[in-house]
C-alpha cells in the first residue's frame, strides 16, 4: 500500500518529519519499506533506518508556468515552439511534445496549459535515456532555435517513466509557484499486515495516524446534491444468500461524459501504484483508495436493454456449477457453486467483489452509470479467488474482509467525485439492501486483564482514553471498560478472542516500546529429559570426534536419485513415497525415503574437491505408513567415507585408501560411545553393497542396518571422480540409541601387572575371526581381558586355503600377580577348543 | 736426592704429551680413545705402577704418589674437556637441526558439526540458561496442527502468509513453521507449565534465489503458565539478543501479526554489520528482523489445553539461517544444504 503523504494530509493533521512519521507508522505495525520524494528535499539528520530516494525539485528553477501560444518551428515539423510566462516574464519554450501539437498554430489560446517549467542549470532526469539517469539542463540550438530552458514529461522529475509527452497540470495550478510546493509529495510503501486491511486506505491510515497523535480525523463530505428520478424506481436489489452478501448499495448517474481526469486525480493514481483510464473508472479506483471500498461501475442502458426497456433487476446468487462468464479482461471463468455472482434477470453481469464481466464494462460512450457498493463474505471470497487466480486491488481488500458500513460511504464519496469529473445527474438517493446487519462487537477488558497479558498498570480511564482514540466506543465500569469496536473494522473478535484483539490494541497504542521488559520470573517447569536431543547429539559428537564431516541435505529429492543406491536390475518396486501435490520442481517431488542416498548425493557433489571425504548425515527418512495419515519418520544415521585414509602432507607419502574396516572401525567406536553389548557384524547380502564386503549390524540380536563397500553396479550410477571405491553404512539410530545404556559399569585400574601371550594358528578360510575370538573368550574364563588380532597373513607354508592369525591375549587379575601355570592352563583349554570346535590349530612353539 | 727418578721424568714427559694431544681433541670418541691410550688398563700410567720394582725402594712411595698425581690431574683435564667438547656438540647440534617452521603443519582428520547444527545448538544453550527445554515435533503435519489448530481456519485470509507444500494427501502438509510443536508441546506437557525451544526444519513454497530457501531452520520459543505477560517476552527475547549479538545490542519491538500470538510483534535487532547505519544486510534499514513473537492466542492455549482465563503465554520463532547468514556474512542461502565441503570447512 502507498500512502501518499498529500492525501493523507486531507485528512489528518501532520506535521512530524518524515522520518519521524515513517518510525511512527513502522511502530503502529504499518512497517514502512521506503519512501519516494517527489521534489521533496531528502530529510536532514536522523533517517531513523528509513530509505528516502527521489529527485528534488529546486524550488526556483521548477515553476508552476503556462503556455499562452503554441507555434510551429521554422525547421521542424516535430518540434514546436510554446510562448510561455514563467509568473516572472514571458519565454519562447521549444519543446517536441506530442500532446502539444493539437494546439500548434492556433493562435493565443483562450485557457492557457499548466505546465511544469525547468529553467536552465536544473539536474532533472534524461527523458531520452532508459532508467532514471540524472542529467543537467543546458542551454542548446536545435534547428537554429535557442533553447535554455524545458516543458517536462513526469519521467524527467521522476514521477513515472511517463515521457509520451509533457505534463498539463489543471487549469488551477497557480502559475509562478514553485513546483514542489504544488505537486511535491512523499509516498510511502506501507507493508499492511493481514488484520489490518482497514488501513489499506487513506482514510484507513489517517485514522491510525489520528490516533496516535490524538488528532481529530475529518471525513469528507458524503452528502449527495439533489437528485432528479428516484433510484429505487431506477433499479431492484434481490440478495439471494445474505451470508455471502450481507449489503448492496447502489447509486445512479445519467449522461456523464467519460474523459481524462483532473491531473491530481491522474497523479495520485499513478503514485497508488495504479494506471488512469478515464474520469469514471479512475473515481472508482479513487474512492478504493481512498476509502477502502471497492466500487464497481456498471452501464446502465445495457441493464434496461438486458431487462427488454424494463427496471432491471440486479440478483446476487451463487452460481451454478459450471455458469460461464467472460470478465472484462477477455477471460472466460468456469464458475463454482459458491462464487457469488452479480446478475440480473438475463443472466450473470459480474464475479461479486472479484471482477466485472465483459458485456456491462463501462465503455468511451457509456452515459449512465449504476455504480454498486457492496461486502461479501470474505473467506467465501478468497475461496473463489483462489480457483480463479484473480490478483486485483478489490479482490485483495475484500478477502481480508471490508466493513458493511464503508458499502454506503464508498458510493456517496464516488458518486460525488463522478459527478465532479465527469459531469452528469445524480438520480434520488440510494438502493440499500442490507439484510444482515454487521454487528460491532463490545468487549470487556479491565485492569486486571491488561496487567495480566501486557504487564502494565493502566486505569479503566486510561485504557479506555486508547481505545475511543481508535474510535472505540467505551463505557467504565469500576476496573472494567466495556469497549465497542467501530464501524470501519472487522478484526475484532468476541469472548476471548475479542479480549485478546482489544488487549493488542490497547498495546500497540500504548507503545510496545513503552512496555518494560522482565526476566522470566515464574516457575519452572518440571525437568524433562530431551532424549531426542540427547540423542542427536550424542551421535554427531561421535562421529565428529572421528574426523567426520556433518552435512545436512535437502528432504526433497525424485525417485530416480533415490533409486541410484541399487543396481539396475536390483531396484526395489513399489516404495511408497510422500509425494508433493506442488513441487517446486519435477527433481524435488518426493521426500526421501533413505539416507544414504542423501549422503552419497553430498559426496558424489565433492567428489572431485577432495581426495579425502568422510561425510556423516543424522536426520529423518519419511515412510509413509498404511491406514496412517502421517508417515513415520524414523531418524537414521548414514555415513560415507571414500579416498585416503589419512590426510595428506607435503612429506606424507602413505597412499592407504579408505577400505572396508575403516568403516567398520568408525562405527565400532560408535558402539562404543553408545556402550552398547551383544555387537555381531555378519556377513551378509545388500544390493546396495558388493557382496563380499558388506555386513548386517546387530545389536542384541536386532538388526541395524548395513555397511559396506558400494556395489560396482552402484558406483556406476554415480561420479565420484577419481574415488574408485566408497564406503558407506545406513543404520537405525532410533534403535541404536533405544538400545544403549544411560548408565555403564567400568572395569577398575587395577595395579597388578597383565600377562600377555601372543597366540598364532592356522584357521580354514571359511572360519571368521568373530568365531574364533568367541571360542577364545568363552574359554578364557573371566581372566582373560583383552582378545586382539594383531596379524594375518596367507601364503604356501600354511597350505592352500587356510589363513593364519596371530591374537594377542591378556590375562589378568583384579588382586594378585598371577602365574605362569595359571595362564598355561587357560591356554591349554583354549587350543584344545579351538581344535575341538572349529578345527583350528594354534601353532606351538617348538 | 739431586736427580730425579728416570720415572717420574718418564711421567712427566707422558703428562706433557697426554695435555698436549689432549687440547688437540675436539670430539667425543677421540676422547675415549685418548681416555684407553692414556689412563686405560695398558696406558703409561697404570703400567708405572706394575714397573714401581724397577725403582730403589725409598723412592717407590713418591713415585707411586706422583703417578697417583698425574692420573687424577689427567682425568680432572679429560672431566673438563669432555664437558666443553660435549657442550660444543650441543651447540653445534642445535645449530644444524634447525627446522623451517615455516613448512605448513600436518593435518589431522578433524571432524565438524555443520554450521547448522553448531547455531541451533548455540541458541538452544542460551534459552536452556533460561530454563527451556527442547521439545521437537514432525517434519510432516497434519493441516490440523500446522493450521487449524494455531487459529488458522481453511480460506482464512492469514493462510496467505505461508506458500505451502502440500502432499498428494491434501489434509497433510511439509510444516511451514515449528509451531505445530506448540500444540504437540500443550498436549503433552498440560496442565504444567511450559518452557521449551522447538527447533527443526520447515519448509515454504518459494522459489528459490539467494534469500529464499524452500527447506530452513527455525526455532520457536513456548512459554505457558499462570503469570506470563508481553513484559517477559520482551525480557526474555532481549536477554537472548544480548547474549547471541553483544551486550550492547539495541532492540525494538513493533506490533506485527501472527493468527496464533496476540499483541503479535516482530523484534528487530539493531543492525551489528553497520552499527544501525544502513547496509546490504539490513536492507539499508539499519534494524534486521530477527524474529516474530507475540503473546500465545488464547485460542490457541485452548487448543493445546489450557484454560486462557487461568494461563498465558507467549511464543517467538527465529530463523536460524539467516542469523548465521548475518553473523558470517554468508551471501546466498542454498549453501546451507548444498553441503559443498568448501563452504562447510570454513566453520
Ligand atoms: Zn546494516
Amino acid at each position: 500500500m502507498e500512502l501518499v503523504l498529500s492525501w493523507l494530509k486531507e485528512y489528518v493533521d501532520v506535521d512530524l518529519p518524515l522520518p519521524e512519521l515513517a518510525h511512527q507508522l513502522t511502530m503502529l505495525g504499518l512497517e514502512v519499506e521506503d519512501v519516494r520524494l517527489i521534489g521533496l528535499p531528502m530529510p536532514t539528520g536522523e533517517n531513523k533506518g528509513f530509505t528516502f530516494h527521489g529527485l528534488e525539485w529546486d524550488k526556483e528553477k521548477f515553476v508552476v508556468a503556462q503556455v499562452d501560444e503554441v507555434m510551429p518551428h521554422p525547421n521542424a515539423d516535430r518540434l514546436v515552439l510554446c510562448r510561455l510566462n514563467d509568473g516572472q516574464g514571458e519565454h519562447t519554450v521549444l519543446t517536441g511534445a506530442p500532446n502539444l501539437y493539437d494546439y500548434k498554430g492556433k493562435g493565443p489560446l483562450d485557457k492557457p496549459l499548466k505546465v511544469a517549467y525547468a529553467k536552465e542549470g536544473v539536474r532533472l532526469y534524461d527523458g531520452h535515456k532508459p532508467g532514471f539517469e540524472l542529467t543537467t539542463l543546458k542551454r542548446a540550438t536545435i534547428r537554429g532555435v535557442e533553447s535554455t530552458s524545458m516543458i517536462c514529461s513526469e519521467k524527467e522529475l521522476g514521477i513515472s517513466e511517463d515521457h509520451e509527452g509533457v505534463m498539463i497540470l489543471d487549469d488551477d495550478a497557480p502559475t509562478g509557484a514553485p513546483l514542489v510546493d504544488y505537486l511535491g509529495d512523499a509516498v510511502f510503501s506501507i507493508s499492511i499486515p493481514a488484520n489490518m486491511v482497514r488501513c489499506s486506505s487513506m482514510i484507513g491510515l489517517a485514522r491510525e495516524v489520528a490516533a496516535y497523535l490524538d488528532q481529530p480525523l475529518r471525513m469528507p463530505d458524503l452528502t449527495l446534491p439533489k437528485g432528479e428520478g428516484k433510484v429505487s424506481d431506477a433499479v431492484k436489489i434481490e440478495i439471494r444468500n445474505p451470508e455471502l452478501n450481507p449489503r448492496f448499495v447502489a447509486g445512479l448517474i445519467r449522461n456523464v461524459e467519460t474523459r481524462p481526469s483532473p491531473y491530481l486525480v491522474q497523479l495520485r493514481l499513478k503514485l497508488s501504484g495504479m494506471r488512469p483510464i478515464n474520469s469514471i473508472v479512475d473515481a472508482t479506483n479513487y474512492v478504493m483508495l481512498e476509502a477502502g471500498q471497492p466500487l464497481h461501475a456498471f452501464d446502465y442502458d445495457v441493464l434496461v436493454k438486458r431487462a427488454g426497456g424494463k427496471t432491471p433487476t440486479i440478483i446476487t446468487r451463487t452460481a451454478e456449477q459450471g455458469e460461464k462468464l467472460t470478465t472484462l479482461d477477455d477471460v472466460e471463468h468456469t464458475l463454482e457453486d459458491y462464487t457469488v455472482l452479480v446478475a440480473d434477470t438475463a443472466g450473470s453481469l459480474s464475479i461479486g467483489g472479484i471482477m466485472g464481466g465483459q458485456e456491462s464494462e463501462i465503455r468511451p460512450d457509456t452515459t449512465d452509470i449504476l455504480l454498486e457498493g457492496a461486502s461479501w463474505n470474505f473467506i467465501n471470497l478468497r475461496k473463489s479467488l483462489k480457483y480463479l487466480r484473480i490478483n486485483s486491488e478489490a479482490g485483495y481488500r475484500l478477502s481480508r474482509g471490508v466493513h458493511p458500513t464503508l458499502a454506503e460511504i464508498g458510493v456517496r464519496l464516488c458518486l460525488r467525485r463522478m459527478l465532479e469529473w465527469s459531469g452528469g445527474q445524480l438520480a434520488e438517493g440510494l438502493v440499500d439492501n442490507y439484510p444482515l446487519p454487521y454487528e460491532d462487537p463490545t468487549v470487556t477488558i479491565t485492569t486486571a486483564d491488561i496487567k495480566r497479558l501486557i504487564g502494565i498498570d493502566l486505569t479503566a480511564e486510561e485504557i479506555a482514553g486508547l481505545l475511543r482514540r481508535l474510535m472505540f466506543q467505551c463505557e467504565v465500569n469500576g476496573n472494567a471498560v466495556a469497549a465497542t469496536a467501530p464501524p470501519h473494522r472487522m478484526d475484532i473478535g468476541v469472548g476471548v478472542n475479542g479480549r485478546a484483539d482489544v488487549a493488542e490494541e490497547v498495546a500497540r497504542l500504548y507503545g510496545y516500546e513503552k512496555i518494560p521488559s522482565i526476566r522470566l520470573d515464574s516457575e519452572l517447569p518440571p525437568l524433562r529429559s530431551n532424549p531426542k536431543e540427547e540423542r542427536n547429539q550424542l551421535f554427531q559428537d561421535t562421529l565428529v570426534s572421528m574426523g567426520l564431516q556433518e552435512v545436512i541435505s535437502y528432504r526433497f529429492t525424485n525417485l530416480e536419485q533415490e533409486q541410484r543406491i541399487y543396481p539396475p536390475d536390483a531396484r526395489p518396486q513399489g516404495e511408497e513415497y510422500v509425494e508433493l501435490q506442488n513441487p517446486i520442481a519435477v527433481d524435488k517431488n518426493v521426500l526421501r525415503r533413505s539416507l544414504l542416498a542423501s549422503v552419497l548425493d553430498n559426496l558424489e557433489r565433492n567428489a572431485r574437491l577432495r581426495e579425502r571425504l568422510a561425510l556423516f548425515e543424522i536426520g529423518p527418512v519419511f515412510w509413509p505408513q498404511k491406514g496412517q495419515l502421517l508417515p513415520d519418520e524414523p531418524m537414521r544415521v548414514a555415513i560415507a567415507i571414500c579416498g585416503l585414509r589419512y590426510p595428506s602432507a607435503w612429506d606424507q607419502k602413505d597412499k592407504g585408501n579408505f577400505d572396508f574396516f575403516d568403516l567398520k572401525g568408525i562405527i565400532e567406536g560408535l558402539l562404543k560411545a553408545l556402550h552398547v553389548t551383544e555387537v555381531q557384524f555378519e556377513a551378509d547380502s545388500n544390493p546396495s553393497f558388493h557382496p563380499g564386503k558388506c555386513a548386517v549390524l546387530r545389536v542384541s540380536g536386532e538388526k541395524m542396518g548395513w555397511l559396506g563397500e558400494l556395489h560396482p553396479q552402484v558406483m556406476a550410477n554415480y561420479d565420484f571422480g577419481e574415488h574408485t571405491r566408497v564406503q558407506a553404512a545406513d543404520l537405525d539410530m532410533d534403535r541404536l540409541f533405544n538400545l544403549s545404556p544411560k548408565y555403564f559399569e567400568t572395569n577398575p585400574i587395577t595395579a597388578f601387572p597383565p600377562v600377555i601371550e601372543d597366540l598364532a594358528m592356522i584357521a580354514p578360510e571359511n572360519i571368521t575371526s568373530d568365531e574364533i575370538v568367541r571360542v577364545i573368550r568363552s574359554t578364557g574364563g573371566f581372566l582373560l581381558k583383552q582378545v586382539e588380532l594383531f596379524d594375518i597373513f596367507r601364503g604356501e607354508q600354511i597350505g592352500a586355503g587356510n589363513k593364519s592369525l596371530a591374537y594377542r591375549l591378556t590375562y589378568q587379575a583384579p588382586n594378585r600377580t598371577l602365574n605362569d601355570k595359571e595362564v598355561g592352563k587357560q591356554r591349554n583349554r583354549i587350543i584344545t577348543n579351538l581344535e575341538k570346535e572349529l578345527g583350528v590349530k594354534v601353532r606351538q612353539a617348538e | 736426592m739431586s736427580e730425579k727418578s728416570s720415572l717420574i721424568t718418564e711421567l712427566e714427559t707422558l703428562q706433557k704429551q697426554a695435555e698436549q694431544e689432549l687440547a688437540g681433541l675436539t670430539s667425543e670418541s677421540d676422547l675415549q680413545n685418548w681416555r684407553t691410550q692414556f689412563l686405560g688398563r695398558s696406558a703409561m700410567v697404570m703400567q708405572i705402577f706394575r714397573r714401581l720394582p724397577e725403582a730403589p725402594q725409598e723412592e717407590r712411595p713418591g713415585i707411586g704418589q706422583f703417578a697417583n698425581q698425574v692420573k687424577s690431574t689427567l682425568e680432572e683435564k679429560l672431566a673438563t674437556k669432555m664437558e666443553a667438547v660435549k657442550a660444543s656438540a650441543l651447540q653445534e647440534s642445535l645449530q644444524t637441526e634447525s627446522l623451517d617452521v615455516t613448512l605448513p603443519g600436518r593435518k589431522p582428520p578433524r571432524g565438524r558439526l555443520h554450521i547448522q547444527t553448531k547455531v541451533t545448538r548455540e541458541i538452544c544453550r542460551i534459552f536452556g540458561d533460561m530454563g527451556f527445554q527442547v521439545f521437537q515435533s514432525p517434519e510432516v503435519e497434519s493441516d490440523d496442527y500446522n493450521f487449524e489448530l494455531l487459529n488458522i481456519p481453511a480460506h482464512h485470509p492469514a493462510r496467505d502468509m505461508w506458500d505451502t507444500f502440500f502432499t498428494t494427501n491434501e489434509s497433510v502438509v511439509l510444516r511451514t513453521h515449528t509451531s505445530p510443536g506448540e500444540i504437540h508441546a500443550m498436549k503433552a506437557f498440560n496442565p504444567d507449565p511450559i518452557r521449551v525451544t522447538l527447533p527443526g526444519m520447515c519448509f515454504r513454497y518459494e522459489q528459490m534465489d539467494a534469500n529464499h530457501e524452500i527447506q530452513f531452520n527455525q526455532l520457536e520459543l513456548l512459554v505457558v503458565g499462570k503469570d506470563i505477560t508481553f513484559a517477559h517476552l520482551k525480557g526474555t527475547l532481549e536477554e537472548f539478543a544480548k547474549r547471541m549479538f553483544g551486550q550492547d545490542v539495541r532492540t525494538r519491538f513493533r506490533p506485527s501479526y501472527f493468527p496464533f500470538t496476540e499483541p503479535s510483534a516482530e523484534m528487530d535487532v539493531e543492525c551489528f554489520v553497520c552499527g544501525g547505519k544502513g547496509c546490504p544486510a539490513c536492507g539499508s534499514k539499519g534494524w534486521l528482523e530477527i524474529c516474530g513473537c507475540g503473546l500465545t492466542h488464547p485460542v490457541v492455549l485452548q487448543n493445546g489445553g489450557y484454560d486462557p482465563d487461568v494461563y498465558t503465554g507467549f511464543a517467538a520463532g527465529l530463523g536460524i539461517e539467516r542469523i548465521s547468514m548475518l553473523r558470517y556474512r554468508i551471501d546466498d542461502i542454498r549453501n546451507f544444504w548444498r553441503n559443498d565441503v568448501r563452504f562447510l570447512e570454513q566453520f
